[in-house]
């Protein structure tokens, strides 16, 4: 039959490529893209989207091109000033964001909601346009959000930080955790690099990849363990790098299918996904590469007295 | 682990048919009412509509009680005959000083004899200077909180109701909110503005006495007039209270051909009104809604029938607005409108078109990359991914959940991840055979190894997400609860039915070699 046999294979049986070798070069990549990826947290930052930043937004559709001009002289008629009007998407697509009165004044909730209504007007002055979208965050709730969405994330590490020091041993939690840390500097790098706003759903992508990341530790240290037991006097350098091209096959198969999946959401997934679907892949290709030149280099850090004493130190071949 | 008993067989492709059957509603018409009929909803970002995060204002919650408290403390020193000074209501207490300070004990005795709304709603307690408080406790003030919030939902459902529209939700989040969800309406400005106003209404006798005086006398408020124009002086006494109305609707005035909300009071309101209107001919009786003056016309004579009429130069729509919210009653609190979200039905048609070319691209693609590299046991893990998406959708329809673009995503990559389990499964038996193992041995070792690991890789994903749900809110939550969902669904279709297609096409064929 045709479909019998794989037609393509993705790793040539039995590689033995020394990983360990490079892994100073793999740690010191890594601590670089880090730093500057905290230099970019810090300055410029990240661009916080409604969620977080509190404000709102209205999207419009208009009829034949946006003309700005005559949509910024609609809204001063309804005695509404933009901060920003600017396109998105389309030609006829048009994003208006407006800053909501401070916290410090009493009726500031119900003023944000009135400016949304005072937008809503003004667009209906113009022939055939629509409104797409209106959202208006109060600051009091963004603040709620914002509080809750670092609370999922730090709670997340630590319950992985407990899973895998209770599935394996101190060394494998702490260099696991390390290198998820090490994953989500870069991720927040990406983001400002990038410009896409830093909002829950962003929040639930960081928590995607750093799952789908674990997982890929989790199935490589899954094996050094395995090894462990099986090659008794193998040094662990030797024995890392064995069970790292023993699951290089299924490693670059499962990043593979993984970005195959979230590929087409970014191309068409639209403006509301295609962010959260670009934060994806970068997600897959860094979880990936660190598992084996961040991980893996860790553990054998940590563990090269601990998990195998009676062996040599590894032997730079 | 190569033996599947024909009752396991029987039960992993009945869950599979009974996924099936469940995910039938979606697709198809209830044919019988009879039948239980569960599908998915869409979520507000897929057909459109407006979310609302609405904020009970709990400090007048408290404020109402104590102004309340004020007056009771003041009537019961009065028919004590005990004195007073400085009566006052600040944040959470009441408080006052004794005449003298030989009255201290008869006042803390008559104060602790009234009567509370709770056991230990209030305490009446000495404090400096000589000085009573009447302080609320926490836990009364708590459940005083907690009831105005569900009577506020009740009131809010009453006038969404009637404003038509269709499905909404309306739930109560945390201690002092309440999400409302209006599918289908994405200008909620109508909504915003019946929900913002408390409706309540009382009738008040004007002081003309008053009129152009710049400090009230006592007993006498200065009100605005709704319409912007000027203040006008009343009776802070309340003569008839809105609460006690039964009907009301809109109508256009006969005589002047405007719009005018008509009004009838329950035996009670009919018998108060009679009784004012009859008493004070020739007088003018001020009609308030929230603090604001909509009219003050003279009372031309008794009233006896309990039926009145409002005719405040309303529009038709603020006669039908005003009509219905008195019909619906008046909250306990006011409510702020804290978090808006609305999508128009043609972003939420975009996001479906876009969202669903994306999981089909993406499930297409993974297909053909397991079938490429894969081959036959590729093959077999595609059929266990299509009985994976159709036992996710059927547990979704089971729960009834929503299913929000964030939602769609997730669905997504837990078909990218679930194929992981199968790689695994199958590059493990790659590896028994290239160590030279039989056929039988490689399958068996493949399953054994490599099931310890996909628990554990699966594991670490569901604490994550189990995580983001907790913590999450709107369409997070969908796609956490997707993907909570697809990890155990990707559990049973690798674990058992992708296996159980590898095991029985062992046990028919015999194969010395695997197709790996």
């Amino acid at each position: 039959m045709m479909f019998d046999r794989p037609l393509l294979r993705f790793v040539p049986r039995g590689t033995k490529i020394n990983f360990m070798r490079g892994r100073f070069i793999g740690l010191a990549t890594s601590a670089v893209l880090s730093i500057a990826s905290l230099i970019l947290f810090f300055h410029p930052g990240l661009t916080l989207g409604l969620d977080f930043r509190g404000g709102i937004v209205v999207e419009a559709r208009t009829q034949g091109p946006a003309d700005f001009n005559v949509i910024r002289a609609a809204l001063a008629a309804e005695h509404v000033s933009a901060a920003g009007v600017q396109s998105f998407g389309g030609p006829d697509d048009v994003l208006i964001r407006l800053d909501t009165p401070p916290e410090s004044e009493p009726d500031h909730e119900a003023r944000t909601q009135a400016m949304v209504d005072s937008v809503r007007h003004a667009i209906a002055t113009l022939p055939g346009a629509q409104v797409l979208r209106a959202d208006a965050v109060g600051a009091s709730v963004s603040k709620e959000l914002f509080r809750n969405g670092m609370l999922a994330l730090g709670i997340s590490l630590l319950m992985i930080l407990a899973y895998i020091w209770f599935r394996f041993e101190w060394e494998f939690a702490v260099s696991a955790v390390v290198t998820l840390v090490l994953d989500l500097t870069k991720a927040i790098g990406f983001l400002v690099v990038t410009h896409f706003e830093f909002d829950l759903v962003m929040v639930a992508a960081i928590l995607t990849i750093l799952g789908y990341s674990t997982n890929d530790k989790v199935v490589v240290y899954d094996r050094v363990r395995e090894n462990l037991r099986k090659y008794r006097t193998m040094p662990l350098a030797e024995l890392i790098d064995l069970s790292i091209n023993e699951t290089l096959s299924r490693t670059l198969g499962t990043s593979c299918t993984v970005f195959l999946a979230a590929l087409p959401l970014a191309l068409f997934g639209g403006a509301s996904l295609s962010g959260f679907a670009w934060v994806m892949l970068f997600g897959i290709v860094v979880g990936t590469s660190s598992s084996i030149f961040i991980a893996a280099p860790l553990l054998l850090l940590m563990g090269e007295k601990r998990l195998r004493r009676d062996a040599r130190p590894p032997t730079r071949s | 682990m190569m033996y599947y008993s024909r009752l396991r067989m029987a039960s992993v492709i009945g869950v599979c048919l009974i996924g099936l059957a469940l995910c039938l509603p979606n697709f198809i018409r209830q044919p019988s009412p009879a039948l239980p009929w569960r599908q998915i909803h869409l979520g507000l970002d897929l057909r459109g509509g407006s979310y609302l995060l609405l904020q009970v204002d709990m400090a007048s919650v408290t404020a109402d009680r104590l102004r309340g408290l004020q007056d009771e403390t003041r009537q019961t020193l009065l028919k004590a005959g005990l004195g007073y000074r400085n009566l006052a209501t600040g944040p959470h207490a009441v408080t006052f000083t004794p005449r003298t300070p030989d009255e201290t004990q008869p006042d803390l005795k008559a104060l602790r004899a009234m009567p509370m709304n709770a056991p230990g709603e209030f305490q009446v307690e000495q404090g400096e200077g000589g000085q009573i408080a009447i302080t609320l406790s926490p836990d009364a003030a708590r459940q005083r909180a907690y009831d105005a919030v569900t009577q506020s939902i009740e009131i809010v459902r009453r006038r969404i109701d009637a404003t038509g529209a269709i499905d909404p939700e309306i739930t109560r989040q945390g201690e002092d909110r309440i999400i409302v969800e209006l599918p289908g309406i994405s200008d909620p400005e109508r909504v915003k503005n019946l929900l913002g106003t408390t409706a309540k209404m009382t009738f008040h006798l004007v002081a003309d006495s008053a009129i152009g005086s710049s400090v009230p006398p006592a007993g006498v408020e200065m009100l605005p007039m709704s319409d912007g124009q000027g203040t006008l002086p009343v009776f802070s006494h309340v003569d008839v209270d809105g609460a006690d109305l039964t009907n009301a609707s809109a109508s256009i005035d006969q005589d002047g051909g405007e719009w005018a909300v008509n009004f009838t009071f329950d035996s009670t309101g009919a018998q108060e009104f009679g009784d004012v209107t009859r008493a004070n001919v020739g007088k003018r009786f001020a009609i308030v809604l929230d603090n604001k003056v909509i009219e003050a016309p003279v009372i031309r004579g008794a009233i006896t029938g309990g039926n009145g009429q409002i005719t405040g130069g309303f529009s038709a729509q603020q006669a039908t607005d005003m009509a219905l919210l008195l019909r619906a009653g008046a909250l306990p609190a006011p409510l702020n409108v804290i978090e808006q979200r609305s999508i128009g039905p043609s972003l939420g048609a975009d996001s479906i078109r876009a969202g669903g070319y994306s999981l089909a691209a993406g499930f297409v693609l993974v297909i053909a990359f397991m079938a490429l590299f894969y081959g036959r046991f590729g093959w077999y893990a595609n059929i266990a991914l299509l009985a994976n998406l159709v036992l996710m959708t059927a547990i979704l329809s089971l729960f009834e959940a929503t299913l929000t673009l964030p939602g769609m995503a997730g669905m997504l990559l837990t078909l990218g991840m679930a194929v992981d389990a199968n790689i695994l499964i199958n590059e493990r038996i790659r590896e028994e055979v290239a160590r030279g193992r039989s056929a039988l041995q490689a399958m068996q070792t493949g399953f054994e190894r490599a099931t310890a690991t996909i628990v554990d890789s699966n594991a670490t994903a569901l604490l994550a997400h189990v995580m983001l749900f907790v913590f999450g809110t709107g369409p997070v939550r969908g796609f956490a609860l997707t993907i909570t969902i697809g990890i155990v669904t990707t559990l049973f279709t690798t674990l058992l039915l992708s296996r159980m297609l590898m095991v029985r096409w062992y046990a028919r064929t015999r194969p010395s070699t695997l197709p790996v």
